[in-house]
Parts: structure tokens; C-alpha cells; sequence
């Protein structure tokens, strides 16, 4: 008998249809946020090597932090820090067993980004506060 | 590195639109994904009307319904029609479930959209290549493993021994976990999956089985147990309400715990 031609077979459409889900996009944005973080690092490491290097050096990138947009990176690091943070201790509940029923874990994700924006809010307000 | 786009060869185009049943009729709009080996054509998006007064409540039904009164070459695969088989698993308004038992009224929509299960070749429309699946669940060696001599009777369980495999023996193997799973779809070729992961942990917490720690050998791998990173789509789209996610908690658990 001769052989069949098969043609290549097509793989099914997977992001392109999915529905999104809490859990799903939470995890998505732990990702994200942890390699965003690289770049938090680095601005640190800037800011170090300024004030090493000497008051010329440290004057020029303490002035860029304290413009607008430098406000603004440092805003965003530190919600991308909080979402990071609260995403790994979620992380670090469900790898003890526990939060995984369908509300817990659903709740659990919400909870990352409510919580991470009210931290962002909150760490900003007392920096404005009192320093 | 993942590939997030589909394969040129994968790429759906709008399909035909098929002729409605009847003016005046109770209608429901279906989006169907078609893809035929012998046409040579790239996947397509077909639209059915089906006649809700002449079809069953269930999804299941209404392809069962075009099936017969307008494309008898719809392709997918059904058995049971009670949710116990696991045949009829594919994507419905986005999420993996079983055609049989979700309603047509829960979908609440103008437009039902069905895929196949993600991510998987296609063998033809709805019908998806389980091939490698199915080699994944024999991989983790599923029956009872033992050493000592075979009692006279049966393998004595408690109870108690008997309720921790509640929530792992309903399993039904019909893919919908594993397929909905993003750590699946980059790295299926050598990630177990949430449905092997979880036979796994069925047969490493069953009193009887002796073969633990070999078992746990088996699974100590960065990819076939820890490539999965709680994503929980396998718990939110189980359609026999199992907890993949859950049982692959306590295999890694199991793991520190051998090893502390």
C-alpha cells in the first residue's frame, strides 16, 4: 500500500486564545517584574559608582533622581520591587501547600497587586512625609 | 526561548460562514476550528448556527448537531457524553473543559469559540495528537510497585491510608490540565505536565506502592517536576475539579523532605 501524505501538522493556538486568569497573570508579571529588576540593580550600582567616584559625579545622578522622570523610574522600581516581593513570599505560601483552593488562590493573586500598589503608595507617602 | 507566535503553517484565516437552519429559529452562534491534512489549506474559523430548539442543552450536543444537519466532516472526539471518558476535552470560551458536560447556556455568549486543546499538533479540526501525552503518564510508571511478598488477599489500606488518594483517582486523563499550562507549552517536550505530576503523586502517596523513592528519583529533574511554577491554570481548568497544582506542591514537598 502506499504510504499517505501527511501534511505537517499545525499546532493549535495557545496565547492567542487562552483566557486570561488571575493566577496566570500574576505569574506573568512575576516574570517581568524579576527581570525588570536587573535594571533596578544597575541604576543602584550607578548611583554607587557616582558616589565613589566623587561630589561632581554623585551631584549629576543625585540631580537626575530628583527630576520628574527620574521620579518616575524610581517610582516604577519600587512598585516593580513590591510586585516582586509579595509574588515571591505568594510564591513561597504555595510551595508550603497551602492558599491553592480555587477562592485562596484567586484571592492570593488579586492580592499582589492590590497589595504592591498600596505599598508603592504607602513607602511614598512617608518619604514625602518626613523626609 | 519560547515562541509566543504560532508557526506560519499554524496561522488561523477566517473560514465559510454556513447557511443558518431556519429564518425565525432559536439560534446560536459557533466559531469552530477547522484544519484539514488533505487540503493542504492553513486552519480556519468556521461559523455554525446551530437550532437551539432542536439540540441538547450541552455543547456536545450542538456539535453532535452540525455534525448531522450541516457539516458531517466536523471532526472531534466523543464517547461517553457524561464526563468520564475525557474524550471530548478542548478550549471553549478560551479555557479547556469538557464539551459534554459544559452547558450552552453557561458559555453566555452570542459566540461560543472552540479550539482544540493548546498548544498540541493538530491531527484534524478539534482532534489533537496526544501521542507524546499519553508516553508522559506511562513515564511515571502508573501501577502499584512493590517488593515484598504478594499477600494472600488484597493489599490491606486503612481508612485513612485509602482518603489521600481522594482528589488524584478521579482523574480522568483528558489533558485539559497539561494543555492549559504555559510551562507545558514551551517546554512539553520535557516538562511532565500537570497530569503525569499528578498520577505521580498518586502512586507516591498510596500505602501500598513501594517503589518511592525510585519514583522520586525519576522525578528529580529540572524539567519534569520543577518546570512548573504554580501558573495554577491546571486547578482553574480541571473539569473534574482535581488540584494538579496542589499534588505537585506535595511532590516537591516530598522531595525537600527525603532530602533534610
Amino acid at each position: 500500500m502506499a504510504e499517505a501524505k501527511v501534511a505537517p501538522r499545525p499546532l493549535s493556538p495557545h496565547l492567542q486564545i487562552y483566557r486570561w486568569s488571575w493566577t496566570m497573570a500574576m505569574s506573568v508579571a512575576h516574570r517581568i517584574t524579576g527581570v525588570a529588576l536587573y535594571g533596578g540593580i544597575a541604576m543602584f550600582a550607578i548611583w554607587l559608582v557616582a558616589l565613589a567616584s566623587g561630589p561632581d559625579a554623585f551631584d549629576t545622578v543625585q540631580w537626575f533622581f530628583g527630576s520628574p522622570v527620574g521620579y518616575l523610574i524610581l517610582f516604577g522600581y519600587t512598585w516593580i520591587l513590591m510586585h516582586h516581593m509579595l509574588g515571591g513570599v505568594r510564591h513561597l505560601v504555595w510551595d508550603f501547600g497551602y492558599g491553592m483552593e480555587t477562592v485562596q488562590r484567586i484571592n492570593m493573586a488579586r492580592f499582589t497587586l492590590v497589595g504592591s500598589i498600596a505599598l508603592t503608595l504607602a513607602i511614598w507617602a512617608v518619604a514625602f512625609l518626613f523626609f | 526561548m519560547a515562541q509566543f507566535t504560532l508557526p506560519k503553517n499554524s496561522q488561523y484565516t477566517e473560514g465559510k460562514t454556513w447557511p443558518k437552519p431556519a429564518e425565525g429559529a432559536n439560534l446560536q452562534a459557533f466559531r469552530i476550528y477547522r484544519w484539514n491534512p488533505d487540503d493542504g489549506q492553513n486552519p480556519r474559523i468556521d461559523t455554525f448556527y446551530v437550532d437551539r430548539d432542536d439540540c441538547g442543552p450541552m455543547v456536545l450536543d450542538a456539535l453532535l448537531w452540525i455534525k448531522n444537519n450541516v457539516d458531517s466532516t466536523l471532526v472531534f472526539r466523543r464517547s461517553c457524553r457524561e464526563g468520564i471518558c475525557g474524550s471530548c476535552s478542548m478550549n471553549i470560551m478560551g479555557k479547556n473543559t469538557l464539551a459534554c458536560t459544559l452547558g450552552i447556556d453557561d458559555c453566555d455568549s452570542d459566540t461560543i469559540k472552540i479550539y482544540p486543546l493548546p498548544h498540541m499538533p493538530v491531527l484534524k479540526d478539534l482532534v489533537p495528537d496526544l501521542t507524546s501525552f499519553f508516553a508522559q503518564h506511562a513515564a511515571i510508571e502508573p501501577w502499584l510497585q512493590t517488593q515484598t511478598a504478594e499477600p494472600e488477599t488484597e493489599w490491606r489500606q486503612t481508612p485513612e491510608e485509602r482518603s489521600k488518594l481522594d482528589g488524584l483517582y478521579e482523574c480522568i486523563l483528558c489533558a485539559c490540565c497539561t494543555t492549559s499550562c504555559p510551562s507545558y507549552w514551551w517546554n512539553g517536550d520535557r516538562f511532565l505536565g500537570p497530569a503525569a505530576l499528578l498520577q505521580a503523586y498518586r502512586w507516591l502517596i498510596d500505602s501500598r506502592d513501594e517503589a518511592t523513592g525510585e519514583r522520586l528519583d525519576n522525578l528529580h529533574d529540572p524539567f519534569r517536576l520543577y518546570r512548573c511554577h504554580t501558573i495554577m491554570n491546571c486547578a482553574n481548568t480541571c473539569p473534574k475539579g482535581l488540584n494538579p497544582a496542589k499534588a505537585i506542591a506535595e511532590v516537591k514537598k516530598m522531595m525537600i523532605a527525603r532530602a533534610v
